[in-house]
């Protein structure tokens, strides 16, 4: 047993039991969690490893820095447009292209459909289960959950008790054919789920609701991407055009019918948020006041680039203005430049790369990147190559690398923009967390105060949905500035001068950058000879999941479980609570169709 | 490859779908897309017959998929045969789950977009799943294995032949545009031909992915 004590002020013990819960099935790997528990079930030491080589940058050398977009949208299935987009804006920063206004707006709104369509399916479909329990659901009077409706959220039409009867009929109907076992795998007996049966009703509805209404903000990424599943991007601009009068004959433009669908749905997203989410989270939130486990590194250190300006071009529009935050310190942020090779580095001491001899503890600049695989376990690891029983975290243990910010680990995501917008003084921001926060202190009957509330588990399942519903005012805003924008005369989406290769400088470099739904991400570019150089992403989950540095600083998500008690180790509900409220995207693998597709998170305990 | 079940064909009133789904950049696991690259590019498809490249866009498919006369899914499936094996399942036999312990959203395969759909009252009336057993998946970057890319032509056929048993529907034979790359299913960058040409050579590329995945692929 070792206790140690990292540069970055987490107290680590490696003693006790070892508990791993790695998610890999068949060939689904992407993500393992060990942690000690100490003789209380209390998480003394963290341990995250990514399970995965993503050789992307390998696969785009030499090819053309036009078509990185069409790439980098493969990665995932769910972060594509925003990997597209951070790879045309890379491209247009190393080429000095600027786009035509209204390409710069309709590429704002698909960022921003993409953020609350990955944040409603996020909570809905993912996290709501480490906090709902649906098997509760059942036993529901449906006209207290009628009640209780009306009390989160009286502006919500659909809450009467024979609309939640209807459900929970639909819900025990499905449950009793036994052939799809509804939400199974749950540790639904576990006294870590503390709602009561009318909000478990509650939330289960909201989630059909939202899987009805998901499909439908799609639909203005397929208007505008011209194309659906694979929206279309491109260096230059996008590739819908706008005629206004036109009907859908030549290449479907973007016309008056459509635009006015556009703005309905995202009206329909802004009353999603507005009567469903957020009063979702703040209500479900508050049975959970005394569960304010989970901060980790985002109450001391976080990190955004920024985005979202309403000038294009003009960083001091931003509507996430972005900075770091370092030692809990909300009245210094400090800027940030994605730019300058001393700021973003990523060191790979504990990760399965090398660097070459010598240079095993530097820190390189993205532009500088190297992604050479190194696999090796440490000494103390048990098991194989082949099968990890337990890895050694004072060698190499990951396929992630440990981003910093000068050195610092730092936390990214909504919660990471919402503190950096909050301690700014985004007024709109400011308004939505102080009338969160008073809500749930009423429901609860707490008196939390931001600095409390925030740097939590809950505080960044909050941040996500607040962050969901300004996305929404933030299209509307932006859908009025291109009608207006069009209304002017303007038509144009696409600068097309810097097309042909021939016009580009020999050599060139850019990065482009997107606040991604998991927070901050950043690709960088090199251009040679018209041709790929080199390619970097430096996604948000490696931020927040990469493993410790050459200092032994750890990062989020290792951090956010210490000090976490566990009711019963081997049902890891606290574990998954946290990790989930990161919206981890590690590795962006496989959907591979398989008849035993049950088995999705191991547990084991050694 | 024969098709099973002598159905009564009928031609369907609503859409019929066939649909590759799986990750390109992840060798053998981009079969299905090829499958439909490769009927789009030999076939014209009349309505209500449509194909798509599902790449594995999971939940954003929905609502593509939502009251279908039929769905013909092609993918790579994992069914524990040997490597380069076809193999057809229809109806109840094709998987659809839903897990709560998902570590993350890109653990929602499409079993659980199936699942979804059922939920909520919207399933395809009939279904069926054609898929290869992979060689090998992790070759990062890699294009289809051998043995699985000789599998592309005979599934072809077999969607055909589904297609005209089970729906009455029948495509009509081009000859292959060598112009358009990718078929007009996706952007030409992509296209099987350009993205196996462009790809890194065995040097440059980490060809050998996780071990402990790679000794389970081939267990």
């Amino acid at each position: 047993m070792t206790t140690t004590q990292t540069p970055n002020g987490f107290s680590l013990d490696n003693g006790g039991r070892r508990i791993v819960v790695d998610p890999i099935t068949r060939i689904e790997g992407h993500m393992r969690v060990e942690v000690n528990v100490d003789e209380h079930n209390v998480i003394r030491n963290a341990v995250s490893t990514g399970t995965m080589w993503r050789g992307l940058e390998v696969i785009l050398k030499g090819r053309d820095p036009r078509d990185a977009w069409a790439f980098v949208e493969r990665i995932c299935g769910v972060c594509t447009g925003c990997h597209a987009l951070a790879s045309v804006r890379a491209v247009e920063d190393a080429l000095d292209i600027r786009i035509p206004t209204n390409a710069f707006l309709i590429r704002q709104i698909m960022e921003k459909v993409l953020a609350w369509h990955d944040h409603v399916v996020h909570f809905y479909h993912l996290h709501a289960l480490d906090w709902v329990n649906p098997v509760n659901a059942l036993k529901a009077d449906p006209r207290a959950t009628s009640a209780l409706q009306q009390a989160v959220s009286p502006n919500h039409p659909k809450s009467s008790p024979g609309y939640f009867r209807d459900v929970q009929n639909r819900l025990k109907k499905f449950v009793e054919s036994g052939q799809l076992g509804i939400f199974r795998n749950g540790y639904w007996d576990n006294s870590a789920y503390l709602l009561p049966p009318e909000a478990d009703l509650m939330a289960v509805t909201h989630y059909l609701e939202a899987l009805d209404f998901q499909k439908e903000i799609v639909k203005v990424h397929t208007i505008l991407g011209g194309k659906n599943p694979h929206p279309n991007y491109m260096v230059g601009g996008v590739p819908c055009a706008i005629n206004i009068d036109g009907d859908m004959a030549a290449g479907a433009p973007l016309n008056m019918e459509r635009l006015n669908f556009i703005k309905l749905k995202l009206q329909e997203a802004f009353e999603f948020s507005q009567n469903v989410y957020v009063p979702d989270v703040i209500a479900i939130g508050s049975y959970y006041k005394n569960w304010l486990y989970g901060g980790g590194l985002s109450a001391s250190n976080l990190m955004d680039y920024g985005d979202c300006p309403t000038v294009q071009g003009d960083p001091s529009t931003n509507r996430f203005p972005g900075g770091v935050i370092l030692g809990g310190n909300w009245d210094e942020i400090h800027p940030i430049d994605p730019r300058d090779p001393e700021q973003v580095q990523e060191f790979v001491t504990h990760s399965w790369y090398e660097y070459g001899a010598g240079r095993e503890d530097i820190g390189l600049h993205p532009w500088d990147g190297v992604t050479d695989p190194h696999y090796a376990l440490g000494a103390n690891a048990k098991g194989t190559r082949t099968n990890i029983l337990a890895v050694d975290e004072a060698a190499k243990y990951s396929w992630v690398k440990a981003p910093r910010w000068r050195g610092n680990a730092c936390e990214v995501g909504p919660l990471a923009r919402y503190i950096l917008a909050y301690s700014k003084g985004v007024p709109y921001v400011k308004a939505q967390v102080d009338d969160a926060l008073g809500r749930f202190n009423t429901l609860a009957g707490t008196s939390l105060t931001p600095r409390e509330a925030l740097p939590t588990t809950i505080g960044r399942t909050l941040a996500r949905a607040l962050e969901g519903h300004y996305c929404a005012q933030q299209m509307l805003d932006d859908y009025d500035a291109l009608i207006a924008n069009i209304a002017a005369g303007d038509l144009a989406t696409a600068n097309v001068s810097k097309w042909d290769p021939a016009t580009w400088p020999k050599e060139a470099k850019g990065v482009g950058i997107v606040a991604a739904p998991r927070g901050g991400l950043g690709h960088w570019i090199k251009i040679r000879d018209g041709r790929i150089e080199n390619y970097q992403c430096v996604v948000p989950s490696t931020w927040n999941g990469g493993p410790r540095d050459a200092k032994g600083n750890i990062g989020a998500f290792e951090a956010s479980l210490l000090g976490t008690p566990m009711s019963n180790p081997e049902q890891p509900v606290e574990i998954l609570r946290t990790l989930h409220s990161f919206d981890p995207c590690m590795a962006c693998a496989t959907h591979v169709m398989a008849p035993d597709g049950d088995e999705l998170a191991r547990v084991t305990i050694r | 490859m024969t098709v099973s079940t002598k159905e009564q064909a009928a031609r369907p009133h609503g859409r019929v779908l066939i649909l590759g789904i799986g990750n390109i950049l992840w060798a053998d696991e981009g079969f299905g897309v090829r499958v439909v690259e490769y009927l789009a590019a030999r076939h014209h498809f009349p309505a209500p017959a449509e194909l798509m490249d599902g790449g594995t866009q999971g939940l954003y498919l929905l609502p593509q998929l939502e009251g279908l006369d039929g769905l013909v899914i092609v993918d790579a499936i994992d069914f524990g045969l040997p490597p380069g094996t076809v193999h057809t399942v229809r109806g109840a036999d094709v998987p659809s789950t839903i897990g709560a312990r998902k570590m993350s959203l890109h653990q929602t395969g499409f079993q659980e977009v199936l699942a979804l759909l059922d939920l909520r009252g919207h399933a395809p009336r009939k279904v069926a799943l054609i898929g290869v057993q992979p060689v090998n998946m992790q070759d990062y970057g890699g294009g289809l294995t051998p043995p699985v890319a000789a599998r592309v032509p005979e599934v072809a056929a077999a969607v055909l032949a589904m297609l005209a048993e089970d729906y009455d529907i029948h495509p009509i034979p081009r000859a292959p545009d060598a112009t358009q790359d990718g078929a007009g299913l996706m952007t030409a960058a992509v296209s099987r031909t350009a993205y196996e040409n462009g790809r890194p050579t065995e040097a440059e590329a980490c060809r050998y992915g996780d071990p402990r995945v790679l000794t389970r692929m081939r267990g």
